[in-house]
């Protein structure tokens, strides 16, 4: 076994050992601790449970190397996955954390007055958590075949188990508490290698600064303008300028940003702590945690790229270092010497272009490619599942309480006893953990194109149901259920015809379909005008029916007050 | 309207007052700043970052932070002049 293998070994267990402590030590005795962990959770340790939710493994593993290859149209990712921070705090979390329930679901039941909209809500909920869920076991899995050679399979049903312990066992309160250690050790992996890297390139240790400095290589050169030059001599887009439309950069960011204030699991964090005042004060320290990771990324994509280019570009394919051996072997790079003259051409034309390279090796062998030592490179792996478990057990808690908690206990059987709820939403934990590990053992083709479409359902069935349900007290039942299903159907309907060609023949006719995109936007930015559509739908059908009762006026000036917010209570 | 009334609905206006202008500059850094004037922003450079490039990379989520905590200050003091901050 290499070192490298004996350092991921090590922190791997090291870390879900830990995960696995947490978990006994904070089990969940009632159903209030399984559903916002007791509702006493501090503001910081709310702020790093939220951010190691949020970053899934996309972010850890994916996102630097999708910015590194898209340039300055990363930044729709960038701003679209933080921004939604300051739309949770300031519209959202301290009213619904006043307004003091279990769930998502729960806040549009009964603000609606309706179980429809509690069941369509729920509907909702289970779409956007599943879709979403899927990607991370698979995510998971990933990590344990690169790094400890192990089959994808058998590291899904690894990660299925860990989770399956301390989701089932803990409910909110152990996920909220190994959250915590999850942060530390995905933010702690994504750095070292960063800052090392940062120094080698350009000398400065803070890579958010680093990359817009100079070369260290004393030429005086900027790290930005060389990369820019680079790439325009490859015949790539220029680096700082992208090559999406400005409609579309516009639309994208904005789904994501208003996507992200809707994802219930996101959302329920908000739910565990003790004031308003600590609701947002938690999004804050959520948001600036986040932004660790979110202001190094594009640092990662600058240097990865051009580190990338310098290393690969009209060299000797026989002189390659051995990380690049390392690594076509997982064949995630891989080179086709397509003119026979042994040296590999990296250009933008396809026809001449001979090396295949995987966008998500960016962050996966930098430490590698930076020569860093054997322990950084096993840190990427504990890192990249911290991120993976960390989101999937989220999700894996809205799905449980959206059954037990909106289904069973609301809707099917009211008289259900607290010891029976707390056991139905174990059950349903345990069912939703074998199913995203199904998901991710046979994922269907779609998984990896629908979890970034997650955000636009979300954008197009809950945010406007919350922000009328918040800001506009004389909106009613009818409006607002008519708005979620209309935004959510015309979301799903527009995702099915332009990314998977539904209607027109299937995948393959997916590239044709995009002149004929609406207004020229592309699925992922869809969720803009599907949320719109749902404001509008929900205020026409409103301004039609009768206004909603008085006691439920008087909740939402209640909900607007911060003091006396109380303890979250299912009655 | 009772006092109490009026008291919540004076609070509530100062309230979206905040929201008003914290979400305008949201709005300026992100879809301003680091979209639309992009290619304005781009003709002047900070160091190596050409700015619009920098709202969009850096600049903006910077901002994002400081506005939430800002709005945090603002209510905390909000709160407490309207008597809403003992629980």
């Amino acid at each position: 076994m290499s070192d490298v293998q004996i350092w991921t070994y090590v922190l791997v267990a090291l870390t879900f050992g830990l995960y696995i402590g947490i978990a006994i030590w904070s089990r969940a005795g009632s159903t209030k601790e399984f559903y916002v962990a007791g509702g006493g959770v501090s503001p910081l340790a709310n702020g790093m449970a939220t951010a190691a939710d949020w970053m899934s493994a996309a972010s850890f593993i994916s996102m630097a190397g999708i910015i590194s290859f898209a340039g300055y149209d990363g930044a729709v990712y960038l701003m679209g996955w933080t921004g939604g921070y300051v739309l949770l705090a300031l519209l959202l979390a301290p009213y619904l954390r006043k307004f003091g329930k279990f769930t998502v679901p729960d806040f549009i039941g009964e603000r609606y007055y309706s179980k429809t909209a509690r069941v369509v809500a729920v509907i909702c909920a289970l779409i956007v958590s599943f879709t979403y869920v899927a990607g991370q076991m698979r995510g998971v899995g990933i990590v344990f075949s690169r790094y400890l050679e192990v089959d994808i399979n058998t590291g899904v049903i690894i990660g299925m188990v860990i989770v399956l312990f301390y989701a089932v066992l803990g409910g909110m309160k152990g996920i909220t508490y190994t959250q915590v250690a999850q942060y530390c050790v995905l933010i702690f992996a994504f750095m070292v290698p960063a800052i090392f890297i940062s120094i080698q390139m350009t000398g400065n240790p803070i890579p958010q600064l680093g990359f817009g400095g100079t070369l260290s290589d004393g030429s005086g050169t900027y790290l930005l303008d060389k990369l820019d030059g680079l790439s325009t001599e490859l015949g790539f887009a220029e680096y700082t300028n992208g090559s999406k439309s400005l409609i579309d950069v516009f639309a994208i960011t904005f789904a994501l940003m208003v996507g992200t204030a809707g994802l219930p699991h996101v959302i329920v964090r908000f739910f565990t702590v003790k004031r308003v005042k600590d609701a947002r004060k938690s999004a804050g320290l959520a948001l600036l945690f986040i932004a660790i990771l979110y202001t190094t990324a594009p640092a990662v994509a600058v240097f990865a790229r051009t580190n990338l280019i310098e290393t690969v570009s009209e060299k000797e394919y026989a002189d390659m270092p051995q990380w690049f051996k390392n690594w076509e072997t997982t064949g995630l790079i891989g080179h086709d010497d397509k003119n026979g003259d042994g040296v590999i051409q990296y250009v933008a034309n396809p026809e001449i272009n001979e090396l295949k390279v995987d966008r998500d090796i960016m962050v996966l062998a930098n430490p590698e490619i930076a020569n860093l030592p054997a322990w950084v490179i096993g840190l990427i792996a504990a890192g990249g599942l911290a991120a993976a478990l960390s989101t999937a057990a989220g999700l894996l808690l809205v799905i449980s309480s959206s059954v037990s908690h909106d289904l069973i206990k609301n809707v099917i059987k009211p008289d259900i006893s607290e010891r029976g709820e707390l056991w139905a939403a174990r059950g349903s934990a345990a069912v939703a953990v074998v199913i995203a590990g199904l998901f991710g053992i046979y994922p269907p083709g779609f998984v990896a194109a629908v979890v970034a479409l997650a955000f636009g359902l979300a954008a197009a069935s809950f945010f406007p149901a919350i922000i009328l349900g918040i800001f506009y007290k004389k909106m009613n039942s009818k409006g607002a259920i008519a708005g979620m299903i209309v935004g959510i159907s015309l979301m799903l309907f527009y995702m099915l015809k332009f990314k998977f060609g539904i209607f027109d023949g299937g995948k393959t006719a997916v590239a044709g379909l995009k002149d004929s995109w609406w207004f020229g936007i592309s699925p992922e930015g869809f969720g803009t005008i599907a949320m719109l559509v749902n404001f509008m739908v929900s205020l026409v059908v409103n301004g039609f029916t009768e206004e909603p009762p008085e006691e439920v006026q008087e909740i939402v000036e209640n909900i607007r007050i911060p003091s006396g917010a109380g303890e979250a209570s299912s009655h | 309207m009772s006092e109490k009334q009026e008291k919540a609905s004076a609070y509530w206006k100062e309230n979206l007052r905040y929201l008003v202008i914290l979400l305008a500059i949201w709005f300026g850094v992100s879809y301003g700043a680091g979209i639309l004037f992009k290619d304005a922003l781009n003709s002047i450079k900070m160091g190596g970052f050409k700015l619009g490039f920098w709202f969009a990379q850096q600049g903006s989520i910077y901002v994002f932070v400081i506005l939430i905590f800002v709005y945090v200050r603002l209510m905390n003091k909000l709160d407490k002049k309207y008597g809403y901050d003992v629980d």
